[in-house]
């Protein structure tokens, strides 16, 4: 009884001093190669799918898991001269070779891929290409069609060939009716808000995971801003034309009574005001930072 | 022949008393912690990824019992020199042999079940914490009794297997047997290549031979699906019979060899 109570107390001894060691030297040293670049060894989906023997599908499983902590790690990484995301499109490729119907690497690739750097990859082609690989692997998934036509719409403004895809996939069985109103829709107002929205609204209602959804509800609340900063640009043209200079402050529109007081953008944070050349835009500190770019000669029609 | 159930049983006692049903414990903690860390790291797809890693797991852990135990069945025996008093007794070769492999499928059989249930379980808690929305998206239900038919072949294909690694075992060495029966798990999934190997050739006899390899050697890619039951794809009846059906044949033609090498081996 008494060896097993010293034999005890050595190993926490032990532990405890292999813990400090590993404390002492973590403080004092950066583990070798933590600046390394993210290396993958298999670059060929084919290689890889023969290499996973009968474990395909767990391979692309953990796959999906490396790209997601990829996409994160490198969406809250500072923007240095390295560039970002190097791996996503590799990994979603690898993903969707080992399992063809993983319908969400698809997706995400088509958002993320597309989204301008350096929230996202800034590579539409890219996303293209994924989504191209989705509908030969499972030509009934209408959703990859709209996915390649909002990547013409949003990323590449080519709204003839964003129409063409929407149509395309309002032709294949199942698909919601809306798709080919989305497709007349895009053709003859391609680029204006409220067409903007109305595909959004459609990407919100149609989505079949989180992701996508909360992506959507984002990019809606970014139109709605764009709207209110327009309504603020012209009460501060108003403003202009009452005192002939424009306001320092929203103190200065709230004493004039145009406005209640300081107004907040969507996601509940205060819009920026310049007061040099009275230009209104959204904080770098809120949720809807950065805001899109419209295309040049977008009709804004809310 | 009622020798056989006696050996099959004694196999199946021996398996436990070695400490095999362990793995067990290790598949449930790996499944238990796996649906925890998997809902973080990843966005949505828990459910898929815990059906591949269930799936996987079942055939990894059956893996390893088929081959490590069946290729100790005949030469622990020798090894022990026990082999002498079983055949002293009145115990065909034949026997001992289609006892071994019986016991083996026995050991299998009750810890592919025991993985079964554990996984079943954790399906259940996974579709009892899931929102209504995230349900909604799911290609096939939590406890979808469909995922049966990826374990059924499974354990087919460990039939295979552990024929394989006995086999192995009457003429080999359980390290040679053991990197034997590996490799021909492996060749298995590959096998399909060689059906088509005359699109990459021109020789028609390599050609020929690469046809008759594909024949010959075990198929164990269409064993394998795995991929389909989790997307909640249809596998026909026909397609499972037919597959159980060339694992009963080709089970039957390597236990026979088995036991003619057997039946021939001089153990003096």
């Amino acid at each position: 009884m008494r060896s097993n109570i010293r034999l005890a107390v050595a190993l926490a001894v032990l532990v405890a001093v292999s813990v400090a060691l590993q404390m002492a030297r973590d403080g004092r040293y950066a583990p070798p190669g933590e600046n390394a670049e993210d290396v993958l060894y298999v670059r060929s989906p084919e290689a890889m799918r023969r290499l996973s023997l009968s474990f395909t599908a767990l391979a692309a499983d953990l796959d999906w898991i490396r790209a997601v902590q990829h996409y994160g790690g490198d969406h809250g990484a500072p923007v240095t001269d390295t560039p970002k995301y190097l791996l996503l499109y590799p990994l979603l490729d690898r993903t969707t070779t080992l399992d063809p119907r993983f319908n969400i690497a698809y997706r995400f690739g088509a958002i993320f891929l597309a989204e301008g750097y350096p929230l996202g990859a800034g590579r539409p082609d890219l996303a293209i290409a994924l989504l191209k690989k989705g509908i030969a692997a499972q030509p009934q998934r209408w959703e990859y069609l709209e996915d390649i036509g909002f990547v013409y719409y949003w990323q590449l403004h080519d709204y003839k060939a964003a129409a063409g895809w929407f149509d395309r996939g309002g032709q294949v069985p199942g698909a919601p009716w809306w798709l080919r109103t989305m497709a007349a829709v895009t053709l003859t107002r391609g680029g204006d808000r409220a067409s903007s929205r109305l595909l959004w609204r459609q990407l919100f209602e149609s989505a079949d995971n989180d992701w996508l959804r909360n992506q959507a509800e984002l990019r809606l609340a970014q139109i709605d801003a764009l709207d209110q900063i327009d309504q603020l640009q012209i009460i501060i043209g108003r403003y202009h034309k009452q005192t002939g200079r424009v306001p320092d402050s929203w103190q200065a529109l709230a004493e004039a009574r145009l406005l209640r007081g300081t107004p907040l953008d969507p996601s509940g944070a205060p819009y920026v005001l310049d007061p040099e050349f009275g230009r209104v835009s959204v904080s770098p500190s809120s949720k809807l930072y950065p805001m899109p770019v419209e295309p040049p000669g977008a009709v804004i029609r809310s | 022949m009622r020798t056989i159930p006696a050996i099959a049983v004694n196999v199946f006692r021996e398996s436990v008393r070695d400490k095999v049903l362990y793995n067990l414990v290790a598949f449930a903690i790996l499944l238990m912690g796996a649906s925890y860390l998997i809902g973080q790291l990843t966005v949505g797809q828990d459910l898929k990824i815990i059906k591949d890693l269930g799936l996987a797991a079942t055939l990894l852990f059956g893996l390893f019992i088929a081959v490590f135990i069946g290729i100790g069945l005949v030469s622990k025996e020798v090894e022990r020199r026990s082999i002498y008093t079983l055949l002293s007794k009145p115990i065909s070769r034949q026997a001992f042999i289609l006892g071994k492999y019986c016991g083996l499928l026995l050991t299998l059989l009750v810890n592919i079940a025991a993985m079964v249930g554990a996984f079943y379980v954790v399906l259940a808690f996974v579709a009892w914490t899931q929102p209504a929305s995230a349900k909604a998206i799911w290609e096939a239900p939590a406890l979808d009794p469909a995922l049966l038919k990826a374990v059924v072949l499974i354990y087919a294909e460990l039939a295979i297997v552990t024929a394989c690694a006995l086999f192995f075992s009457s003429f080999s060495t359980p390290m040679l047997s053991a990197a034997f029966t590996v490799g021909l798990f492996v060749i298995g999934q590959f096998n399909a290549d060689l059906k088509h190997f005359e699109t990459v050739v021109s020789s028609r006899p390599a050609a020929w031979l690469a046809r008759t390899l594909y024949y010959t050697l075990p198929n164990l890619a269409p064993f394998d699906v795995k991929a389909a039951v989790v997307h909640g794809q249809p596998v026909a009846a026909g397609y499972m019979l037919l597959t159980l059906a060339y694992a009963a044949v080709y089970i039957a033609v390597l236990l026979v060899i088995t036991m003619t090498i057997f039946a021939r081996r001089d153990f003096k």
